[in-house]
């Protein structure tokens, strides 16, 4: 009892934000898991992309921030929401709830658990620990991360713009209607 | 931080938050003026002097009406919804610069605040993401209403949000290109110069992206969510009391931060013709620190005169124009903007290899000529002489 006291006396300001965004990040993604409406598992969903823009903010990279705010809580949640506002929800949905998804559901979240907790575990992945001294403000910002991108990580940034092009061709043939189709 | 500095900080914050509100509420007042002018009546004249008390005799009624939920409806997210709508709409205002720095000196060191709530160096960004948003308040709203016309107006409003967030993001990226910066403030600075203002040397990127803040804010012609002879009232047609009220004044705030936001990224922000002469002359005549602040002050008020115009310019079209079709609205943001906008992109770059700003003109230029081919070519239209009776 007394080391937790203790614990909490040593933290910075920064700690306690820290610890608090947390517990708002595990409240709003259990939230997602549990809630029966699939609304408000959406909206849960968001919030916890808040909290991650929060960490983001903290552990000083603003852009990634931002852009994790316009593109996941902007564009692909709005999506989200749009695609499950048009379900009938009063309808319960008893196919998606049965043992055997419940099962494989189970089977691949242990599966992603065991290779997070491995990969935390290993030696070589440990975060070195960054000396407040020779600590670079600017790491974080977009400049750098410009920078980066557009020389050491050349190949891979275009690969992965070039699998977004494939991604967005392929949903335009999908969407296309063809000669025969009916309209709707 | 220097307390000082954190408190004139604190003091420019409740200021901008203050006259935000303040220009929101005083635009409802315009917009039924502006619209009594432009269809030849008088207006609100009744509540004090010129009607100038009308705003707060229209709020005193919004609080003292009813407030009723449906009872079929989600109770919580209903109240959510009209919160998260004026919330996002007043967090964008907060990195907008209004003018230049104010100097000032307290015990006995000298200070220079900028006029402006926060600086942060992804300025744009920021107020992209809040402008991202903003759809949540009404998407909430209108399901939680339990009513298939406040569904179908929040479905319209969110795919129409998503469709004209792309063509506004790349018309701003030519701006960036430009620039070199995500600060509205080095935005601002690099437009000093009356020709150099992003108006002039993106003549296209400035029409897109005035079309998309016009979508963005839910603002005739593409006032489509809330269309009442399709959809009643749109998203909003279970609200009552306050509840509806926040729904309308977000949308006079979204409008005075669009305004701002167009006329600091197209018309130089706080720069005027001649600005470094009249802040010259000002400090030799007033002294370093009040000629300077004078100047600011100045700026200011341009700043302001600007975003008035462009609340003026949102009434005036919203009174001329009749609504889209939404299919029309749909093929003018995914066929015309995007394409003309990723081509605008192109055109920037390549000028910008040559160190050439005015390279969109060429893309100007050939739709004016395309336009007058294509009306000259159309066929006339005879005019059928009136049977007299």
């Amino acid at each position: 009892m007394t080391e937790t006291i203790t614990f909490f006396k040593t933290l910075t300001p920064t700690g306690y934000l820290f610890l608090a965004l947390t517990a708002l990040t595990l409240l709003s993604a259990i939230s997602v898991v549990t809630a029966r409406n699939p609304i408000y598992s959406v909206l849960g969903l968001i919030a916890t992309f808040f909290c991650l823009s929060g960490h983001y903010i903290l552990l000083n990279a603003q852009f990634l921030a931002a852009v994790n705010i316009i593109v996941y809580a902007g564009a692909i949640m709005v999506l989200f929401l749009f695609t499950i506002m048009f379900l009938n929800l009063r309808k319960e949905d008893e196919e998606s709830k049965t043992n055997l998804t419940k099962m494989a559901s189970v089977v691949v979240g242990g599966i992603l658990m065991v290779m997070l907790i491995t990969i935390f575990r290993a030696k070589s992945a440990q975060v070195p620990v960054v000396n407040a001294t020779t600590f670079d403000a600017k790491t974080g910002l977009v400049e750098n991360l410009g920078n980066l991108l557009y020389s050491d990580y050349i190949l891979p940034f275009e690969l992965a713009s070039v699998l977004f092009l494939v991604a967005m061709v392929g949903a335009v043939m999908l969407g296309k209607r063809e000669a025969g189709d009916r309209h709707f | 931080m220097d307390l000082t500095i954190l408190s004139a900080k604190g003091i420019i914050i409740l200021a901008v938050f203050g006259i935000t509100l303040l220009i929101a509420m005083y635009s409802t007042y315009a917009e039924r003026k502006v619209a009594a002018f432009l269809q030849d009546r008088i207006g609100p004249n009744r509540a004090g002097p010129w009607g100038l008390l009308q705003p707060v005799a229209d709020a005193g009624k919004m609080f003292f009406k009813e407030d009723f939920i449906p009872s079929q409806a989600s109770k919580w997210l209903f109240i959510l919804g009209p919160c998260l709508a004026i919330l996002t709409a007043l967090m964008s205002s907060a990195v907008i610069p209004f003018g230049d720095t104010i100097r000032f000196s307290w015990d006995s060191k000298n200070y220079e605040v900028a006029v402006q709530a926060i600086e942060i160096n992804i300025g744009v960004l920021y107020i992209f993401g809040v402008v991202s948003l903003g759809v949540y308040g009404i998407m909430v709203g209108g399901w939680a209403s339990n009513n298939k016309f406040s569904l179908l107006g929040a479905i319209r409003a969110a795919s129409q949000n998503i469709s004209y967030e792309i063509a506004l993001g790349l018309s701003l990226i030519a701006i960036l290109m430009m620039t070199g910066s995500l600060s509205l403030r080095a935005i601002i600075d690099e437009q000093a110069s009356f020709f150099e203002w992003n108006v002039f040397t993106q003549p296209l990127g400035f029409i897109i992206f005035l079309t998309c803040a016009f979508a963005e804010c839910n603002r005739t012609p593409f006032d489509l969510p809330e269309c009442e002879t399709e959809l009643v009232g749109g998203y909003h047609t279970e609200y009552s009391s306050m509840k509806l009220g926040f729904y309308l004044f977000s949308e006079y705030i979204n409008m005075f931060v669009s305004s701002a936001f167009i006329s600091a990224l197209y018309f130089g922000g706080f720069h005027y013709p001649f600005m470094d002469l009249v802040g010259g002359a000002l400090e030799n005549s007033l002294g370093a620190v009040a000629g300077h602040n004078v100047a600011t002050l100045i700026g200011v008020v341009v700043f302001f005169a600007k975003i008035f115009f462009f609340i003026f310019f949102f009434m005036w079209v919203r009174w001329t124009l009749p609504r889209f079709r939404y299919d029309q609205l749909m093929n003018l943001g995914w066929k015309t903007f995007i394409p003309l906008s990723i081509l605008n992109v192109v055109i920037t770059g390549a000028g910008l290899l040559f160190n050439f700003k005015y390279s969109t003109w060429l893309i100007a230029i050939v739709m004016i000529v395309l336009a007058v081919m294509s009306s000259a070519r159309a066929p006339k239209r005879t005019v059928v002489p009136q049977q007299t009776v």
